[in-house]
């Protein structure tokens, strides 16, 4: 098999004209899509007939959780491309999809704890869903503070990608933790095989919101990457010619 | 691929399924503490600790609530389907307590089999329905009845 395609993918240079080209356009879906999912979501969508509209926490909710453990495999796979192949873009993609990620994992345990106090009448327990998502959280921490606290960049790539790696055991305990063990919080309502435990009217803009959310955080993600890549890349011959043609437009 | 990274690569999945083993270990070690609560069944048959600070978690049965006249003490009979527990509290419910609903109780079981609790959580199961599909579920149900009682 040819790998060559693979490698051209780690080129810094290839990967700024790319994400520029896809950047508006995310950015754009990523809008719409939000703007669209909220409205719906808060205005139009049915109340449930036992929570009443606290269940409407589940737009902001349910894609948050989605996202913080999406972006946790990605951490891990990024991880093994760079431990495996030594792409230098694998690990920006890894240090700078980490912040975003922990702050999905909040955002998923903030809102959690805002609805649990009218629905169970508790903000927090201690059951096995809720525990393995403050974990991700941490581990989440843990890859943020490695990668900040160690200045040589090779060991501190390597460092954060065998955390990230290492960490993804995590996931599938997340995912079935309410399947496995007895838990306060409800069993998955979606799932891949089955229909929806919810009408249309409610689960079509969370899908929107969902979709809203994967493309905000794409949008976010490239642009931390291409500030990243041009820090580093900031003595290569591209950059400079980058920045003198800027410069030359008077930008 | 040429051979070092065949190897690199051979190393971190190695790792991962060592973590994963691991890790799958000491929770089927684990299972019973990081269960929230003992169910019913589990209770009946002497699984949970008398006198101890335990969770109990279950359907409330229907038509099992009694509530007393003069105090805020509600008692209540949790099922799984197989085996039933009652469960005494003194308190405000939660919203969303009702007949049918899942709880959860955190109390303890005195030698006669009662569960004192002193807080009582409710549990959301993974259906959400609009309030109107709701009542007309709940027609179209009380119509079946009522159909079925005239044939009668």
């Amino acid at each position: 098999m040819n790998w060559t395609w693979f490698h051209k993918l780690g080129s810094p240079k290839w990967f700024y004209e790319i994400s520029g080209r896809l950047l508006p356009g995310l950015s754009i879906a990523a809008a719409v899509l939000l703007v669209v999912g909220t409205l719906w979501g808060l205005a139009f969508a049915p109340p449930d007939y036992q929570q009443g509209n606290s269940f409407r926490i589940i737009y902001i909710h349910v894609p948050a959780a989605f996202l913080a453990q999406s972006i946790y495999v990605m951490l891990a796979a990024t991880g093994i491309v760079g431990l495996v192949w030594k792409m230098k873009l694998a690990d920006v993609a890894l240090q700078q999809a980490a912040p975003i990620g922990a702050w999905m994992t909040a955002i998923a345990l903030i809102t959690g704890s805002i609805w649990g106090r009218p629905t169970w009448g508790t903000y927090w327990v201690w059951d096995a869903r809720l525990t393995s998502m403050l974990i991700l959280l941490f581990l989440y921490f843990g890859v943020i503070a490695l990668g900040q606290a160690i200045s040589n960049r090779d060991s501190a790539a390597k460092a954060c990608a065998v955390l990230a790696i290492v960490g993804v055991v995590n996931i599938p305990i997340i995912k079935y933790s309410v399947d496995w063990w007895n838990t306060l919080h409800q069993p998955a309502t979606f799932s891949i095989v089955e229909k929806p435990a919810m009408p249309a009217e409610m689960w079509l803009p969370l899908l929107v919101m969902v979709l809203g959310f994967y493309c905000f955080f794409a949008a976010v993600l490239l642009v931390r990457m291409r500030l990243d890549v041009l820090h580093r890349e900031a003595r290569s011959s591209w950059v400079k010619a980058l920045v003198a043609a800027r410069v030359g437009e008077g930008r | 691929m040429n051979a070092v990274r065949k190897r690199r690569l051979f190393v971190v999945l190695a790792i991962l399924a060592g973590v994963g083993v691991a890790v799958a270990l000491a929770l089927s070690a684990l299972q019973q503490n990081i269960n929230l609560f003992y169910t019913p069944s589990q209770i009946v048959a002497g699984e949970a600790p008398l006198n101890a600070r335990i969770r109990a978690g279950g359907l409330v049965e229907k038509g099992s609530v009694k509530r007393s006249a003069d105090s805020l003490q509600t008692d209540f009979v949790v099922t799984d389907g197989a085996a039933e527990v009652t469960i005494r509290y003194h308190g405000i419910l939660p919203d969303l307590f009702r007949e049918g609903q899942g709880i959860v109780a955190l109390g303890a079981l005195d030698s006669s089999g009662l569960l004192l609790a002193d807080e009582v959580l409710a549990k959301h199961d993974e259906n959400y329905t609009p309030p109107e599909v709701k009542q007309a579920l709940e027609k179209g149900e009380r119509l079946k009845t009522a159909g079925r009682e005239l044939a009668q």
